[in-house]
């Protein structure tokens, strides 16, 4: 029954298959599971933004919607009702064909993604051995989507913002490629579902998930950072600051194009979550052995919520950040620690078992974390705020 | 499955068509961008996963973004007036007979590529690949390596010294 339960929609899809003739078989399965994909992170993406307005309200100390249904909860069906029926704006002087691309480009990258995240026991759509690569390669896409919106729309604005996101895009996919990277040497392989299976060994009821080890919480951290810098997220959301660039590179979207957009960066954001999900929280596999009866799926879309709950939260927290603080962490203190990391994670590899290792390793991150802190501290003078263009 | 060989082998050949006969320089580096694709697609039908992932994630990721970069600093994507095509065709056209015909002679006399002589591949993992870079190749690896470091470092000076000057 609970296997059952676990394989549920593995085996409803074998049982709508099987009406269909044997040559078909193939096919119609990999329709069914597109198909599911389509439709579970949209509607996943309702309920997030939903969530977020909400969330935020209560963090701001407003309501938040309220008006469409009990408690504004069909406030998402009435956006993207209002999307689909408000007239779609292209500047004259747009290059049209390039303005309507960029959104299309970009929704399809970003659902080229799922193609890889195991969602589920058995439940991973392609289960090819350079999964990792391919869910990377995927993601470096989407910054040439970024940069055509921002071209293509003659604003200044838009540019911008484009070069901006650009700039940012590039500089943290190196972190964020190189905390993954210490998963893969510790795991020796770069599909999703090996690096999943890897995690899912129990010891005294507790899992073996890379984040309870010291290179895998450090590389987590990191992977976060630069994960929520990848999306263009608050605090890392210069592209967007809406105070300097109207918009960013989507100023002149309107209608459906921009709920494209919209889709995109939410979409885009669950799918990183479940990346990291996959790469450091045990992807589907349970917290406590006891919990193993509950089916890997819920583990997963559970995993990827709180990792949404957590993106509006720092939204809802931290202030944006300065595009030469933004680089600075980047190239200086992320990059930096992430090669440290690949070094404390190839220690934890030929250490063997025993407790010597956790001792160096976290050893190793925790001083060299104090002394960089220290060390960029000192060179800051704090004192009274002094303005460069304005007095 | 050869449809499938002409249709991604046009898309490749319509992309770097498009990146020499159009006239903003942007839309060419887009067209590069849809050739870059192709190539990747091909490399995958041939079940070289590695290089055509790693195909999409340097070129289309990094590359194209780059060259995109730089036509956006320097010109402009504005078309100059005198055209954009070259004034000594025939030179380009002898050049671009030579390096085709250097590259063709390369693959006609490469071991497999003649179907007589067809052998069955052996599939190459990422793995294979993995190991084969960390043991056989180690060297030609670590120089490459090298190499990029010494770039990297000689960039970021170039870039370095303007700033010394400002202050």
């Amino acid at each position: 029954m609970i296997e059952k339960l676990d394989q549920i929609f593995v085996l409803l899809t074998g049982w709508l298959v099987g009406f269909l003739p044997g040559f078909l078989q193939p096919l119609a399965g990999v329709v069914i599971a597109v198909a599911a994909i389509l439709v579970t992170f949209p509607a996943l993406f309702a309920i997030c933004v939903l969530l977020e307005r909400k969330g935020l309200g209560r963090m701001q100390n407003r309501i938040g919607p309220n008006r469409v249904g009990p408690f504004g909860i069909f406030q998402p069906v009435a956006d993207g009702l209002k999307s689909l029926t408000k007239e779609d704006i292209v500047p004259l002087k747009a290059d049209a064909v390039v303005h309507f691309l960029a959104p299309v480009f970009l929704v399809v990258v970003v659902f080229m993604g799922y193609a890889v995240l195991p969602v589920g026991r058995h439940m991973t759509l392609v289960n090819m051995d350079a999964g990792l690569l391919f869910y990377f390669a995927m993601g470096a896409s989407t910054e040439l989507s970024v940069f055509m919106a921002g071209w293509a729309s003659r604003n200044k604005y838009s540019l911008l913002g484009a070069m901006r996101a650009v700039a940012q895009m590039i500089s943290y996919e190196v972190p964020l490629l190189m905390s993954s990277v210490a998963v893969v040497m510790i795991t020796g392989s770069l599909s999703l579902n090996k690096i999943v299976e890897a995690q899912n060994v129990y010891t005294w009821g507790l899992p073996h998930w890379y984040i309870f080890t010291p290179w895998g919480f450090a590389g987590f951290v990191m992977f976060a950072i630069a994960a929520t810098a990848e999306t263009n997220r608050s605090p890392f959301d210069l592209p967007e600051g809406e105070s300097e660039l109207v918009a960013g590179y989507f100023t002149e979207y309107s209608g459906f194009k921009f709920a494209e957009f919209f889709l995109g960066e939410y979409v885009g954001m669950l799918s990183i979550s479940g990346l990291g999900t996959t790469l450091f929280l045990g992807g589907w596999s349970a917290p406590l052995e006891v919990l193993g009866f509950v089916p890997s799926w819920c583990w997963f879309f559970a995993k990827i919520m709180m990792s949404m709950c957590v993106f509006i939260w720092l939204r809802g927290t931290l202030p944006r950040l300065r595009q030469d603080q933004l680089m600075n962490f980047a190239w200086k203190f992320v990059l930096p620690f992430t090669l440290l990391n690949l070094f404390v994670a190839a220690t934890w590899r030929f250490m063997g078992d025993g407790w010597l290792r956790w001792v160096v390793c976290s050893a190793v991150l925790v001083i060299a974390y104090v002394v960089v802190g220290r060390a960029g501290m000192s060179r800051e003078h704090f004192g009274p705020r002094s303005y460069r263009y304005a007095e | 499955m050869n449809w499938v060989f002409y249709l991604i082998s046009g898309l490749a050949v319509a992309g770097a068509l498009a990146a020499v006969l159009l006239k903003n320089t942007v839309h060419c580096a887009l067209a590069l961008t849809v050739a870059f694709a192709g190539l990747a697609l091909l490399f995958l039908k041939l079940d070289a996963q590695f290089a055509g992932f790693a195909q999409i994630l340097v070129y289309i990721g990094a590359v194209a973004i780059l060259v995109v970069f730089a036509i956006l600093l320097t010109r402009g994507s504005e078309t100059p007036k005198d055209g954009v095509y070259s004034k000594f065709p025939l030179t380009g056209l002898a050049i671009a007979a030579a390096v085709f015909a250097v590259l063709g002679w390369a693959v006609l006399h490469s071991e497999s590529a003649l179907p007589h002589e067809y052998r069955a591949t052996p599939a190459v993992t990422v793995m294979d690949i993995g190991n084969a870079l960390m043991s056989r190749y180690v060297l030609p690896l670590e120089i490459v390596a090298l190499l990029l470091t010494a770039a990297l470092i000689g960039a970021v000076i170039v870039a370095m010294h303007e700033k010394e000057e400002a202050k």
